[in-house]
């Protein structure tokens, strides 16, 4: 009796601990994504000096009507969703197009194809050669350098041809098969209608990656009309920091530098608001699609 | 009668192969379909995998635009041994090893850390809670975590320095400080990547039996006991997997993070391969140069990951192939 007690007390302690332990990571989480929203909304000059720790002080959205007149900002918007609606479309055509027929057991060659497709996530022909391939198509500053070079993700595509294959019976296929059903029909009429959990994961999961993406801008665009958003984050947020004010000149005010850093932190909730908006609503999804392509893994 | 038989083997022997074979095509054209889907994806990935990966061959040579991968001239291995010879080599390669063997060691266990801990939480909402919660900065863009960086640690007004400050220590400017840099990286990809990267082993603890875990109670396991020996061995093979697959990536650094973060006064830690490769090729223009070094990091990642994966395979018996 008193063994059981000592045991019940142990474990009590145990979920204390683990509670502190829960808070204490929440904690670190939150924090800087708080301190964001609320600098962005406060007078500059109480952040700097570090009046301003958890709520905004002297509220204001003098940051945000800056950014709303800022002309390269509202461009970049424009671009990326161009590049995010555009792309998605692409990366989920070309990503079912490869993942049905390779999900198909009676495909002759099947192996050799996925060897051929796998092997790329291992090996590549690496920055240079895939620049100079992209450069040779004249795809260099064009919107297409933006959805065309990465138009397909091989993990993505695996991830949907396991889902086709695991969830979507085989006799469900073959019967239709066996009334004459050809697979193009087949594909449009019965797989992706039983598939929408699937494209749902698939269409996030590209959507994220075009939205947060500025690499590929950064060395196929050189005419900044074409700039995402993430570019002309960088220019604002990063390359200011090495050269003081020389990108927050488009906002015309190299002299008002503290206002500066509030369009900082506003731009930062501009920027990431989109994703963070969908994502309560998605985030079921998201982690389906990572429990996906773990069954393979 | 045994002669009958023998020449009916014979007939057998002959016919069957061609019919096989016939079959086989028959297969293939009924599916005809099927290939002109993948048409498309498979000519995409000969464009831009292969192609690029044939294009290798202007690391052993002298890359001309004008005559293209072919035309150009062959050197051999002088790329190589121009970069070998080169000043910024010991650097870099120190730079990119210790960068990704201070995250395996630091960064990787993180995630199963919070995964158990997760597993452990016996209240459901504040085990959504802390789900939800860690996954978000998975979402934001590398950009604006390193300009969040930037902010925070600023040496003049940055929070972390305030705080610095009002404990009495001087303001550090951990951005430009070549010491500070791999703290500040994997830092700061802990915090961003920990909690989707536990998605993985949450999913792999929920499948373990609870028979295990009564079983351990009953033989007066206390429960840090359960998690080390019932729930760790449980997510091993999980662990392993994800392990081959960071070795198989050990030189290829977070590096468009690197890239954002790097500085003139930080380059001393902050320049990795890659972003050498970066730096040479598409801003200078030393397209071959760039791609043999391309290539040696390539080479390197892929023998790694063969390495790993075969000892993965004949000590844990667990593997990606």
């Amino acid at each position: 009796m008193r063994e059981r007690s000592r045991k019940f007390s142990s474990d009590k302690w145990f979920d204390i601990a683990v509670v502190m332990l829960s808070a204490f990571i929440l904690i670190i989480v939150l924090y800087p994504l708080i301190f964001v929203v609320s600098a962005s909304f406060s007078n500059p000059e109480k952040v700097m000096n570090g009046e301003m720790w958890l709520f905004p002080v002297d509220f204001t959205l003098d940051a945000y009507t800056e950014i709303l007149k800022n002309g390269s900002v509202w461009n970049g918007y424009k671009n990326t969703l161009i590049y995010t609606i555009g792309g998605t479309f692409i990366n989920i055509i070309l990503t079912t197009l490869a993942a049905y027929p390779l999900s198909r057991r009676d495909l002759p060659g099947r192996n050799l194809f996925m060897f051929i497709i796998t092997f790329t996530m291992f090996f590549n022909g690496g920055l240079i050669p895939t620049f100079l391939i992209v450069q040779g198509l004249g795809l260099v500053d064009t919107i297409w350098a933006m959805m065309i070079p990465n138009a397909i993700a091989t993990y993505n595509l695996i991830v949907m041809r396991t889902y086709f294959q695991s969830s979507i019976p085989w006799e469900i296929q073959e019967s239709a098969m066996m009334d004459g059903c050809n697979n193009i029909h087949m594909l449009w009429k019965i797989i992706l209608p039983l598939s929408k959990p699937i494209l749902a994961v698939m269409i996030l999961f590209y959507a994220v990656g075009h939205w947060n993406a500025f690499f590929n801008a950064l060395i196929y665009l050189r005419d900044d009309a074409l700039y995402p958003l993430q570019l002309v984050l960088r220019e604002i947020l990063l390359v200011t920091q090495a050269s003081a004010t020389e990108g927050l000149d488009s906002f015309g005010l190299g002299d008002k530098l503290l206002l500066g850093e509030s369009i900082k932190y506003a731009l930062i909730i501009v920027a990431s608001l989109p994703v963070l908006i969908m994502y309560p609503f998605v985030q079921k999804h998201f982690v389906k699609g990572v429990m996906i392509g773990s069954i393979k893994g | 009668m045994s002669k009958m038989k023998t020449e009916m083997d014979i007939a057998n022997y002959n016919v069957k192969p061609a019919s096989k074979a016939k079959k086989a095509w028959v297969n293939i054209a009924k599916r005809y379909d099927l290939y002109l889907m993948l048409l498309f994806p498979l000519t995409w990935y000969i464009i831009f995998q292969y192609l690029p990966m044939y294009g290798l061959q202007i690391a052993f040579k002298d890359f001309n635009p004008a005559f293209g991968f072919l035309g150009s001239e062959w050197v051999g291995f002088e790329h190589f041994e121009r970069f070998f010879d080169s000043y910024y080599f010991g650097r870099i390669i120190w730079n990119t090893i210790s960068i990704s063997l201070f995250s395996l060691i630091f960064a990787f266990p993180i995630p199963i850390m919070l995964a158990l801990l997760v597993n452990e939480i016996s209240r459901n909402k504040l085990k959504k809670l802390v789900q939800n919660v860690t996954y978000v900065p998975h979402f934001i863009s590398v950009v604006v975590i390193v300009g969040m960086l930037n902010l925070f640690l600023d040496p003049n007004g940055g929070f972390v320095n305030t705080i610095l400050n009002s404990l009495g220590f001087e303001s550090i400017a951990f951005m430009e400080r070549p010491e500070w840099f791999k703290t500040v990286f994997i830092g700061s990809g802990v915090w961003q990547s920990a909690g989707w990267q536990s998605i993985i082993y949450i999913a792999a603890l929920s499948g373990i039996d609870p028979q295990l875990y009564e079983a351990a109670k009953i033989d007066g396991a206390s429960r840090l006991q359960r998690i080390l020996h019932v729930s760790l061995p449980g997510i091993l093979p999980v662990i392993i997997i994800l392990l081959i697959l960071e070795v198989g990536n050990f030189m290829n650094v977070g590096f468009e993070k690197i890239l954002l973060m790097q500085n003139s006064l930080n380059m001393g830690s902050s320049d990795v391969i890659q972003t050498f490769v970066y730096r040479s090729g598409i801003l200078n223009g030393n397209y071959s140069y760039s791609a043999a070094i391309g290539l040696f990091n390539a080479i390197i990642n892929f023998t790694l990951l063969i390495l790993i994966n075969y000892i993965a395979k004949k000590k844990a018996e667990t593997s990606l192939w």
